[in-house]
């Protein structure tokens, strides 16, 4: 028992030694290597790296959920371009233009609308059909992103408006706005997880979904709820990020899902469900962000952040097998 | 005791499988107060009867009443409302979550905006577990625990609702003796306040111990019910096996050959220590002990699954080193494991390539897989253990439990072993299947086979085996020959009791 | 006792009925096949240019990259395991064989061998992760498709590569030319898909394959060689790989760093819509053609009916759902799940 407490500080622990092993790293061979004379470890640098994770941040929070559930969403990324899309293309509308500023937050409420939706599409088939998560989200992966190429095309969508502009870069102790949405999504998301009864819930149908439904979760509904919610953050990551930019890209958000995923997994949580939480994901949010700003500190190419990162993935789910084994005693299957 | 209202009470259920009337017009009732064994072998109908009251399975005939008033069950979850709880031997807890989120799972308690009202659930379970005087509290994750603990949680959900019949399926399984005789006590307690109880288990004594009445089942038949103070083993057993248990030995002596296999102070870790037998060509060596007694273990290190920390083996007087299953089929080891399902076979393949996977490289016409080869090895299996199925070309899974064991034993025996090692071999099996394959097994040691048999039911070793090694914890405790064996020396030594005039 | 099955009662009744449940077991068994038969009819006579045979070449012919990586993919998924590595490795090949063309020291007839064995070398990595260390395929695919992508980028610094002097090699041979009026992408994937065909079906490392996939453990307990089988499964994914990354090099001439992008998810649905289970142990390499093509000719009907190019994917996304919810459907005797 001693072993195993050891075992969980270790493997909660670890995300965080990780990011302070870069912080470390970073700083030091900066100096050596840097062409800026910027310390690596500059306030506003780390205030900037809060911003620029926020988009994959805000995403991984919902994929954590729905990952401890035993499931898997492969479609925020297409749900991301699409909320974008709905959000800037709706403040062109006609009704709209008549609205004058108040037509930025019902824009806001359209995106998100959008998100939800499609989150409930896919929730619901997985309760329905009992089509395995990964085969539903797969194909509403494919289906989601032809409706963003089928709204405009192959061209951009776009539209600037200051107020949103101004709401979007606004800050508060430095933290603009889509750092504070993603520190806010975190922190409700983990009371969540941690407090209420559905939280609780995840967790259990995700360990042991049979003694769930035994002890009379409703385990489709649950996750529903679940599925919505992943796509209401994938919007809402929209909603951040293209307020500001103003413009989106049909292709946007390709590989979001893939880069969450390999958030949620280095901050700990288990891809066979159960086990996971909202601060490791957040660690492992954070450790990704820093590892490409860093790499680009020292003067290496951009280029060889997906390399590092996916060497780190595997290296990582090699350690966890490494301290889950048994032994000698182990049957060799 | 009679003109009580029973707390529980079951008429003429039946339920049928395709091919099996699992549950041929069981009756019986449990009154509030008492502990009810229900005692049957494995297959006799015990699980399925359970599930039917869970509401898991729907009986085509027969009604259910609690407390004389009939209803229906469809779920666990209504079976819980209704006050009828399950405390199972499978553990069926969520390692992440603390001991108190998993004895109310489902019903968690609320406060404003969803959140659990932890005050209140901990107090809740901290009372409860008090009673069980047990060494974690409500905080503990579960995933901390032994599997001893773990099981104690699942007893504790019994006391959170005002049950009127609480069903312990073996929940002695994984328990020491401190924890059964505190598992005892939550029982008397239940007892006490009236609650009526249902108790299944293959241990004798604890239930003379415990229990008021005793009903037994076979062969999905109920064979009666008997007050626990005016029976005695004997006649249980009589009637869960359907005849007196006949130590006699109904087969002729078999002629011995070499010695097959022989093993020297073999050691796994914990799992099993210093064991030490020999088996020849033409003899049936058993194996009893209890589930966890490290039988199975030294099947598996035998077949080159797990790697031994101590002792040797001998083929045929030669020394060996056996590092995976190929090395072990390679030698002339054979092994029919324990779960058929699991281990056994590749559900979703036809019989004919389950047969034929260990030799599948062998059977070739050029690059390609002799699949004329195939067939006939099938045919010939087929034939000779009467397997039944429509074709080769049905898929495994389609096939009874007593035809797919013979698929898998059809399948090691095509490889002609030297040494064929049996686990389990007829668990969850009909009884005509039963008998055929007992007879197999005494027939292949005619055949000069040396064949191990590994069981945790004693009529089984007591008729196939010549000699049976009894094992406790991982150790050997005694050999008998079949000449010298007595019910009460199997059941001493598997006990751990060494008493050395058994 | 519980276990014996229906369709043994099915089988022991002798009727007359029986020839009806042959047709219906045959229906179950091969309904994608019979809806892709249905589907060419139907635009067949919607617009009788579908069935041209300039169209059907066509559409094979766009199809061949996805359905060669398809091919590979089918092996994996059998053995009950994922590849999400095959796009961006698709990526690679083609960039690497590219770069290697131009380089005076490789030329042509040594840049594809050199390509081909760098490829297997990544295969190698996948298999050896997965089949030895058996670590889950999911994230160490998912890893290794990040991990990939840097590489390339490394290896070509981030360029685009294109061959300088088109008209003076043979290379496009493998994207644009033609043999007896078939083009060369079309028997490259018709052919290997009839030898990877034969090998899944017909040879005992195929029927290793599926005990592996349809049960791991009882493969073990039969003395297979659970990690050595895996490990082939992702070389022989390599390998289509590389054939992919050929053929796409040599038809474009020059090639992206992203140029496999998003495609893994794409095989995937091909390989799901043939009817391959996830969970492993089901599927073959027909039923995956049959998926290439349906996706292929949904593309190019769709088109023909006038409709924009980008509904193929929402119908795509319809038709993955519904071919996976039918055969779950058809195996539980229920059209919806049981969850509550």
């Amino acid at each position: 028992m001693k072993n195993d407490n050891i075992k969980n500080i270790i493997q909660n622990g670890a995300i965080w030694g990780f990011i302070l092993l870069e912080l470390a790293f970073f700083q030091i061979a900066g100096e050596y290597w840097s062409l800026s004379d910027r310390a690596f470890m500059d306030l506003d640098n780390m205030l900037l790296l809060l911003k620029q994770a926020a988009p994959i941040g805000i995403i991984a929070v919902g994929m954590t959920v729905v990952m401890i559930n035993g499931n898997i969403d492969l479609s925020v990324g297409a749900t991301y371009a699409l909320a974008g899309i709905v959000m800037l293309d709706s403040m062109s509308w006609p009704f709209m233009d008549a609205l004058g500023d108040w037509a930025i937050p019902l824009a806001w409420g359209f995106a998100l609308l959008t998100g939800a939706i499609l989150g409930l599409i896919n929730g619901m088939i997985v309760w329905k059909t009992g089509v395995d998560a990964f085969i539903v989200t797969l194909g509403a992966m494919l289906g989601y992103r032809g409706l963003v190429f089928m709204y405009n095309g192959e061209q951009p969508t776009f539209h600037l408006n200051w107020t949103m502009v101004d709401i979007a870069e606004a800050d508060v102790f430095g933290l603009e706005t889509p750092a504070l949405v993603f520190i806010a999504v975190a922190l409700i998301v983990w009371l969540v997880m941690t407090r209420t009864i559905h939280g609780r819930n995840a967790y259990a149908i995700g360990d042991n979904r049979e003694a769930a439904v035994n002890a009379g979760i409703r385990v489709g509904p649950h996750f529903v709820i679940n599925f919505v919610l992943i796509g209401f953050l994938a919007a809402l990551s929209a909603v951040a990020f293209y307020s500001a930019s103003g413009s989106v890209n049909p292709n946007d958000g390709m590989l979001f899902e893939l880069w969450a995923i390999t958030a949620v997994v280095l901050g700990g949580t288990k891809l066979s469900g159960g086990k996971g939480s909202i601060i490791g994901t957040f660690g492992g949010v954070i450790a990704i962000q820093l590892l490409r700003k860093g790499l680009g500190h020292i003067g290496a190419d951009t280029e060889t952040v997906n390399l590092v990162i996916g060497s780190i993935l595997i290296a990582v789910l090699f350690l966890d097998r490494q301290l889950n084994r048994k032994g000698a005693e182990e049957l060799k299957v | 005791m009679s003109e009580q209202t029973p707390a529980l009470r079951l008429e003429d259920i039946v339920k049928t499988f395709p091919g099996v009337r699992a549950l041929d017009g069981v009756s019986f009732s449990v009154l509030p107060g008492e502990v009810h064994a229900l005692m049957g072998e494995n297959g006799a109908g015990k699980s399925t009867l359970m599930k039917v009251l869970g509401g898991i399975y729907q009986p085509e005939e027969g009604r259910i009443f609690i407390e004389e008033r009939e209803t229906v069950m469809h779920g666990p979850l209504e079976a819980k409302a209704k006050g009828v709880m399950f405390i199972h031997q499978e553990l069926s807890l969520a390692q992440e979550l603390s001991v108190a989120e998993n004895i109310y799972l489902g019903e968690l308690p609320r406060k404003a905006f969803g959140r659990v009202d932890w005050d209140t659930l901990y107090s809740r379970t901290d009372a409860i577990l008090s009673k069980l005087k047990v060494s974690f509290n409500a905080r503990t994750r579960v995933g901390d625990l032994s599997i001893a603990n773990q099981q104690m949680v699942e007893i504790a959900r019994a006391l959170t609702v005002d049950a009127k019949a609480v069903i312990f399926d073996e929940p002695t399984a994984s328990l020491t003796d401190a924890e059964k005789s505190v598992l005892f006590d939550v029982i008397e307690d239940l007892k006490a306040q009236g609650v009526g109880i249902i108790y299944i288990s293959h241990r004798m004594e604890e239930i003379f111990r415990i229990t008021d009445r005793i009903s037994v089942l076979r062969d999905g038949e109920y064979r009666g019910t008997l007050e626990t103070a005016e029976t005695n083993e004997d006649e249980i057993t009589q009637m869960m096996i359907g005849r007196s248990l006949d130590l006699s030995r109904n087969f002729e002596e078999l002629e011995l050959g070499k010695v097959a296999l022989r093993v020297e102070g073999l050691s796994c870790g914990k799992l099993f220590q210093n064991v030490s037998f020999e088996v020849r060509q033409g003899e049936v060596l058993g194996f009893y002990g209890l589930v966890g007694a490290g039988r199975t273990e030294i099947a598996e290190t035998l077949f080159g699954l797990r790697t031994p920390t101590a002792g040797r083996i001998f083929l045929k007087d030669e020394e060996v080193r056996i590092n995976s299953p190929i090395d072990a089929i390679s030698k002339g080891i054979s092994l029919v494991p324990e779960s058929r399902k699991e281990q056994g076979l590749v559900l979703g393949m036809n019989c004919r390539d389950n047969i034929t996977l260990p030799q599948v490289d062998d059977l070739k016409a050029g690059p390609f897989v002799a699949e004329g080869a195939e067939v006939s090895i099938y045919d010939q299996y087929r034939d000779r253990l009467s397997i039944k199925s429509p074709s080769w070309r049905t898929a495994v899974g389609n096939l009874s439990g007593g035809n797919q064991q013979k698929i898998v034993i059809g399948k090691w025996l095509s490889m002609r072993p030297e040494v064929l090692i049996v686990d389990e071999p007829t668990r969850g099996i009909d009884v005509g299947s039963k008998s055929e394959i007992h007879n197999l097994l005494r027939d292949l040691a005619k055949q000069g086979y040396a064949v191990i048999v590994i069981s945790s039911e004693m009529p089984e070793v007591l008729h196939v085996a010549d000699r049976i090694v009894a094992m406790y914890h991982g150790q050997v405790m005694r050999e008998f020959d079949a000449s010298e064996v007595t019910e009460d020396g199997l059941i001493q030594a598997i006990s751990g009791i060494t008493n050395d005039a058994a | 006792m519980a276990e014996a099955s229906t369709s043994e009662r099915g089988a022991a009744r002798g009727t007359s009925s029986d020839t009806m449940k042959t047709v219906g077991a045959f229906l179950a068994r091969q309904g994608i096949l019979v809806a892709f038969i249905l589907f060419m009819i139907a635009f067949t006579l919607w617009n009788p240019r579908f069935i041209d045979i300039n169209n059907v070449f066509g559409v094979v012919r766009s199809s061949a990259i996805l359905g060669v990586m398809a091919l590979g993919v089918t092996f994996v998924v059998i053995g009950g395991n994922l590849d999400l590595s095959v796009g961006s490795m698709m990526s690679f090949s083609a960039i690497v064989v590219l770069d290697l063309h131009e380089n005076p020291a490789f030329g042509p007839a040594l840049a594809i061998p050199a390509m081909f064995a760098m490829t297997l070398c990544l295969g190698a990595i996948n298999g050896f992760l997965i089949g030895y260390l058996r670590l889950n395929s999911l994230i160490v695919t998912l890893g290794m498709l990040s991990a990939i992508h840097g590489l390339t980028l490394t290896y070509s610094g981030g360029q685009n590569m294109d061959i300088a002097n088109q008209s003076a090699t043979w290379f496009d041979v493998f994207g644009r030319g033609d043999a007896l009026g078939i083009p060369i992408p079309v028997l490259i994937f018709v052919g290997l898909a009839a030898f990877l065909g034969i090998v899944l079906a017909k040879t005992p490392f195929g029927r290793k394959v599926y005990a592996v996939g349809g049960n791991g453990t009882a493969a073990t307990f039969s003395g297979i060689p659970r990690a050595r089988v895996v490990f082939f499964t992702y070389m022989i994914s390599a390998f289509c790989v590389a054939t992919a990354g050929l053929i796409q090099a040599s038809r474009t001439m020059g090639a992206q760093n992203t140029v496999g992008q998003g495609m893994e998810l794409e095989v995937l649905a091909a390989v799901i819509l043939g009817g391959a289970s996830l969970l492993g142990g089901s599927g073959t390499i027909f039923k995956t053609v049959i998926g290439v093509l349906i996706l292929g000719f949904i593309q190019n009907g769709l088109l023909l009916a006038g409709l924009e190019f980008y509904a193929q994917f929402v119908v795509t996304w319809i038709i993955i759902i519904l071919a996976v919810w039918l055969d779950i459907a058809t195996k539980r005797g229920r059209l919806w799940s049981p969850i509550a």
